[in-house]
């Protein structure tokens, strides 16, 4: 047994006792809190598949957070008056929606990923930003759907034999997702497709002489993160029951980036460490001063300048590092 | 016809804030290879400077002083507490670090200044308007703004090209390695440099401060679009900068004024009234896509 498997033991113990813990101390706060660890974590967790493997630092994955987050927002809306959408009536069954928009934000990851991925290095970080700018500002500009305020969602989503507007039952639904995400994402690493997405990391022109083709792995790569990250948005938007065009703005992506940092990029199990210690810290920080950022920017400069594994790295060991 | 030379020199005015942001940027970006995302917010400490400085002194001349010394002192401390050890790191690194100096440097200019700043007037020598055509009288203060934008793009050509300082930015923009290895501190160059990005910062929030909101939050919204301007033009290259923001000014002023009277001849107004908001403030993502996707180094590099 190594640290790095007790590490891991030790978290999914967590955040699999939290419901417990937060009974026996009478702090029901605590299930909400960690709710938002899990849906931040699958996020985290996604954008890792590409940033830590893969060398695409993608500035805009907050786009597609928000689109998850949309695609459960309109359906809802429209089901809720009952107009409908494109001639569907709509409706608020998971198994049906959060499939739906799941694969919405794949196909918008597969366009968006060809597109950028004809760039490299600064403009690519560039391009899926401004991709992320667009889709910001088309949501401001949409005032049938809220615009700048957003769009209340009037109930959550409904799977059946389960009652998800029990506050307990919903985070252990979040937490189910995280770590059947986790184990899929080590899956995901660990196969070929991910040894020749790291070699491509590691040395590009070696790798396409070896008969690799780039944009093919990169594309995948890309799409699944996207999917992933939508998974996070529907889930964002099933707990707050609210979403608004900030799910998508260029800072949501920005702290997205420095959850995998903070965590540990390249390590499926670090982000999941880093989301829970952003939000944590940003929770603890509010709580004590309106300026927050005062604190939390200063501490996101020195987790880049000395930090250089994470907060995951600073208990496992580099060899069993991913 | 009227209302197309007054769009032209919104555009020209828009593109002028854009150069005096780009230029730096762009050096910065070409000479040192650091995506700096806090030079948004030395156009920010500028803009707060001078406006406290007006308020203080009543003379625009010393809201000037404010805000250059002011901007460019806070860049030469962000350039040897931080920016300095960014150097040789990948950019990502670069990304993250320098956003969390911008959510500081908010937090602190918000903490100095206060929420809400003060209100800065335009100068008395810059009030009112000067008739350009028949029927078309044009603000001074925003003609003064274009003619500044031209004058820094001549002074930074005369910089850059004539003397023994612009030979070296231009020989670091090329090779880096090779400028150290002959003997050159680049150290100081780099320093240098970055000074000048924040200086030229400093004089556009001084410039825009009586012509826009002063804010907390306004260098970010304008940095991306700075850097959809140096990505457009082609990234390290001051003559791409001021292509890049000619071609962005321009597209926002004509968008703003033509894009809601064409798309409401093609669809119904609910429709087109909030596409043509989002496709006026989405043009410039729209654009660099556009050139990214046909040209990737930019408009002003050589095949």
């Amino acid at each position: 047994m190594n640290r790095k498997l007790w590490l891991n033991l030790f978290g999914l113990a967590v955040f699999v006792l939290i419901p417990d813990i937060a009974r026996g101390i009478d702090e029901p706060f605590l299930v909400n809190l960690f709710t938002r660890f899990a849906i931040y974590a699958i996020a985290a967790v996604s954008l890792d598949l590409i940033l830590g493997y893969g060398a695409m630092v993608s500035f805009g994955h907050a786009a597609f957070f928000g689109l998850g987050g949309y695609v459960v927002g309109v359906v809802g809306f429209h089901t809720a008056d009952g107009s409908g959408i494109l001639g569907w009536q709509g409706t608020g069954q998971a198994l049906i929606l959060w499939p739906l928009a799941i694969a919405i934000c794949a196909v918008a990851g597969l366009v968006i990923g060809f597109l950028s991925l004809r760039t490299a290095g600064v403009q690519f970080i560039m391009i899926t930003l401004a991709f992320g700018q667009m889709f910001y500002f088309i949501l401001v500009g949409l005032m049938y759907y809220g615009g700048d305020d957003g769009l209340a969602i009037d109930a959550r989503n409904t799977l059946p034999g389960i009652d998800l507007r029990n506050p307990v039952v919903y985070y252990y639904l979040c937490v189910a997702l995280l770590f059947a995400w986790v184990l899929t994402c080590r899956r995901i690493v660990g196969s070929r497709f991910g040894m020749a997405l790291r070699s491509l990391k590691q040395n590009r022109r070696r790798s396409v002489a070896l008969g690799l083709a780039p944009l093919r792995y990169q594309l995948l790569a890309f799409t699944v993160s996207a999917a992933g990250t939508g998974l996070a948005g529907v889930l964002w938007a099933n707990y707050a029951l609210f979403v608004s065009p900030d799910m998508t703005s260029w800072q949501k992506s920005g702290e997205l980036m420095a959850m995998v940092i903070l965590g540990g990029l390249g390590s499926i199990f670090g982000p999941v460490i880093g989301a829970s210690a952003f939000i944590g810290l940003e929770q603890v920080l509010t709580g004590w001063t309106e300026h927050w950022m005062l604190v939390m920017g200063p501490v996101l400069v020195l987790i880049v300048l000395f930090g250089r594994r994470g907060l995951y790295g600073l208990v496992v060991p580099a060899r069993d590092h991913d | 016809m009227l209302m197309f030379v007054e769009q032209a020199l919104n555009g020209l005015q828009y593109s002028a804030l854009l150069f005096l942001l780009s230029a730096g940027l762009t050096l910065v970006f070409g000479i040192m290879n650091v995506i700096n995302l806090t030079h948004g917010s030395f156009y920010m400490v500028g803009a707060f400077c001078a406006a406290a400085a007006a308020a203080a002194s009543g003379s625009f001349v010393v809201a000037i002083v404010a805000a250059v010394a002011g901007a460019g002192a806070y860049g030469l401390v962000v350039e040897r507490l931080v920016v300095r050890h960014l150097y040789r790191r990948d950019h990502l690194d670069q990304v993250l670090a320098t956003l969390g100096l911008v959510l500081f440097t908010n937090e602190l200019v918000t903490l100095v200044f206060g929420r809400s700043p003060p209100f800065m007037d335009i100068p008395p020598a810059l009030t009112g308007s000067v008739q350009l055509l028949p029927g078309l009288s044009y603000p001074l203060m925003r003609l003064a703004f274009i003619a500044s934008g031209v004058a820094v793009a001549i002074g930074l050509w005369v910089l850059i090209a004539r003397t023994r300082v612009g030979m070296l930015v231009r020989a670091g923009a090329d090779d880096r390695e090779m400028v150290d290895a002959l003997g050159v501190d680049v150290r100081r160059l780099y320093m240098l440099v970055f000074a000048l990005g924040a200086v030229l910062c400093g004089f556009a929030g001084v410039m825009s401060a009586p012509l826009l909101a002063v804010q907390i939050g306004m260098g970010e919204r304008i940095l991306i679009t700075a850097f959809v301007v140096i990505v457009i033009g082609g990234v390290g290259s001051v003559r791409g900068a001021l292509i890049g923001s000619l071609v962005i000014g321009m597209a926002d002023a004509f968008g703003r004024a033509y894009i809601p009277s064409l798309l409401s001849q093609m669809m119904p107004p609910q429709l087109s009234d909030p596409l043509g908001s989002s496709l006026i403030s989405a043009s410039a993502y729209i654009l660099m896509a556009l050139v990214l996707l046909f040209r990737p180094l930019g408009l002003a590099a050589r095949a």
